[in-house]
């Protein structure tokens, strides 16, 4: 595209739109590479046409909200630990085996004398050792290795059921938001009833009832089971977002040009209702993290030789007299991923909507 | 008012009906019995078994006559694994323990999460909020049986203060490590909502009024402020004793108590299908009447709920 192409050097209104000042392409006078200020200030001397424009970048809402997220300090401890922990559940296990050569579940057998709980850092006849940072549990397992793999279900399982409610209830919150009236009243009503259920109740008669014979297949359960119960809040929050968004214009002027229900809901509305919806999905992954743990705690959750940290905390609440670092590392390596998703989360919350800070 | 409560007992009713079903179809679907265990059961002792629990009739019978049952009799049957005691029996006798825990929970909860939350709001962007809210996002972070054992671990097994479980009744040193470990996360959500609620009508007209007219700090505070900055409390009471009731699962778990909670997990891994269905619909329902006194709570304390 030419710089003297009628359509963009001839309308002087786009020009002001797209780069925020009244200076048309034609108006600069100066070399680019003198101006030696900030790329925000160097507006007026390096115009370029929007083909070659990489320097124009607006600060679009993602860019704010991720300035504002840097600012917040608890928010980017969060970030951090979320991601530290996340990578070594993720490549830690794979990385003992390689340096020690010990599995997650690999029970020294041959050695009847490490088939017992050592305290963290303490081989056998209570010398010091680098072997088992965290000690070891009954069966002479590495608790290390086990608290990185329960890290990765429990991650895994935050995760996936956050998915699954993510895709029930912004589905559901859209429709319903988007074609109203008597429909929209039905499905809030069901919410509403969903809503004053004791869930958590249910889910155990669930698991209970159909408890799988093989650890996979009641992990599988286990994501039905929470995805589907926490749905509703991500629903109430997506048609809420779609009723105050569907009566504007760029609505109207897509089904003006013919565009299909479906797609104006999936392809015009939700796209616009992604800032709360992340922000409520980085809170719903710890609240449904907690929800498993508290499962598999009580031994409905995941089934060994799977572990999670919820039920590897409820093998180390019973033996807490004894052997108590078997329940204070999985339990704080979690309460630890929870903080700092619960700190991500707020912060996202208010680097995203400002409006919808509580301060 | 009597036309709120009428609306509100109409939904929760069928509610309570569909939960029940719910349950009751959950059981039914699932594979096996409850008779189903390691050994397989001559053919003549099934017969028997299945006649004398009316298992051979079509499920609609089955379910028409466990309703009616509820419904009429409010009788949910014997239980199958305690054996020549009645469901009614079991849940009226292991409710008191779940009640006084829960309840205890809730009040420590308030009694201490408000004046923190209060304190933070007024003292917003300072040293004491930070850290108070720092605090109470650890509390919501750590999970109970996480708390529970680890406060057992101090208090029991290392400084032998209190005993670390059994149930004694109300006034007994057992109750306190249990009601503190269940209400530590309550205590946090009550600080923070109070804290959200006490900023949000601290920056209203109605107090800016009631400090130009030369009231006193603590009476801003204490009349005026409260009692609009305690409505989210007010309404988070609902969802909390939905919590409640399954915190005090794990609770029970943990301290070795005779709760509802105990013997609900007790059931569903024995598949004591009347004791599942009568605790679960006991649930509900305490539930659901819950919810409905603390929205009608809700209307009282704010007009504008009741003319919406």
């Amino acid at each position: 595209m030419d710089d003297n192409d009628p359509k963009i050097a001839g309308d002087e209104k786009q020009s002001e739109l797209v780069w925020g000042l009244d200076v048309t392409p034609e108006a600069s006078p100066v070399d680019p590479g003198v101006i030696a200020v900030g790329p925000e200030m160097a507006v007026a001397g390096d115009v370029h046409p929007i083909d070659e424009g990489e320097f124009v970048r607006g600060s679009s809402l993602w860019r704010d909200a991720w300035r504002r997220l840097l600012k917040n300090k608890l928010a980017v401890f969060g970030l951090v630990v979320v991601v530290v922990i996340s990578f070594a559940a993720i490549t830690g296990p794979a990385i003992i085996k390689a340096v020690s050569g010990i599995t997650p579940d690999y029970i020294p057998t041959d050695d009847i004398r490490l088939v017992k709980s050592f305290p963290p850092f303490t081989g056998p006849e209570g010398k010091f050792s680098w072997a088992h940072p965290m000690g070891t549990d009954n069966a002479g397992r590495d608790q290390f290795a086990r608290v990185l793999q329960g890290g990765q279900i429990s991650l895994f399982v935050g995760i996936i059921s956050t998915l699954v409610s993510l895709l029930i209830g912004v589905s559901y919150g859209a429709i319903a938001g988007y074609v109203g009236g008597r429909v929209d009243n039905l499905m809030m009503r069901i919410v509403d009833v969903l809503y004053s259920l004791p869930y958590v109740i249910l889910v155990i008669v669930l698991l209970s009832m159909f408890r799988s014979q093989t650890a996979r297949g009641q992990l599988v359960l286990l994501f039905v089971a929470l995805g589907s119960v926490s749905w509703l809040t991500m629903a109430r929050i997506v048609r809420g977002q779609v009723l105050s968004l569907k009566n504007q214009e760029f609505v109207l002027a897509a089904r003006a040009t013919g565009v299909s229900t479906p797609r104006i809901i999936f392809r015009h509305l939700v796209p616009n209702t992604l800032g709360p919806v992340i922000v409520y999905a980085t809170l719903t992954i710890p609240q449904v993290m907690l929800t498993e743990a508290f499962l598999s705690f009580l031994g409905f959750g995941v089934q060994a030789p799977l572990a999670s940290w919820g039920s590897l905390a409820a093998d180390g609440a019973q033996n807490i007299a004894i052997f108590p670092w078997q329940l204070i590392f999985p339990g704080v390596t979690m309460a630890l991923t929870l903080f700092s998703l619960n700190f991500l989360g707020d912060g996202l919350r208010d680097a995203l909507d400002p409006q919808m800070r509580t301060d | 008012m009597l036309r709120f409560i009428i609306k509100r007992l109409l939904v929760t009713i069928p509610t309570i009906l569909v939960v029940i079903t719910i349950s009751w179809a959950l059981i039914r679907l699932a594979p096996g019995n409850f008779y189903s265990g390691e050994k397989r059961l001559p053919a003549a002792i099934e017969q028997n078994i299945r006649e004398k629990y009316g298992l051979n009739k079509p499920w609609y019978k089955q379910y028409g006559k466990t309703m009616w049952n509820i419904i009429r009799h409010r009788d949910f049957g014997n239980s199958l694994k305690y054996q020549g005691q009645s469901v009614n029996n079991i849940i009226w006798r292991s409710l008191p323990v779940s009640a006084t825990v829960g309840i205890l929970a809730y009040l420590l909860a308030l009694i201490v999460g408000i004046p923190i939350g209060s304190f933070a709001a007024l003292k917003q962007n300072s040293k004491w909020d930070y850290s108070s809210m720092a605090l109470t996002m650890l509390g919501i972070s750590v999970p109970n049986f996480v708390l529970g054992p680890i406060l057992v671990l101090v208090f029991s097994l290392s400084l032998y203060w209190l005993p670390p479980s059994r149930w004694d009744g109300l006034f007994s040193r057992n109750i306190i490590l249990p009601v503190l470990t269940l209400s530590a996360v309550y205590m946090a959500y009550i600080a923070r909502l109070t804290r959200a609620g006490m900023l949000e009508v601290l920056r209203s007209d109605y107090i800016r009024t009631a400090r130009a007219k030369g009231l006193s700090e603590k009476d801003v505070v204490i009349h005026h402020a409260l009692r609009g900055g305690l409505m989210p409390v007010v309404s988070y009471t609902g969802p909390a004793l939905a919590f409640l009731l399954t915190g005090t699962v794990v609770i029970e778990k943990i301290f070795a108590l005779p709760g509802l909670g105990n013997y609900f997990i007790q059931a569903s891994l024995n598949r004591d299908e009347p004791l599942i269905i009568g605790i679960v619909s006991f649930i509900a329902i305490s539930l659901l009447l819950m919810n409905l006194l603390v929205d009608v709570a809700y209307a009282f304390l704010d007009p504008r709920v009741r003319y919406h």
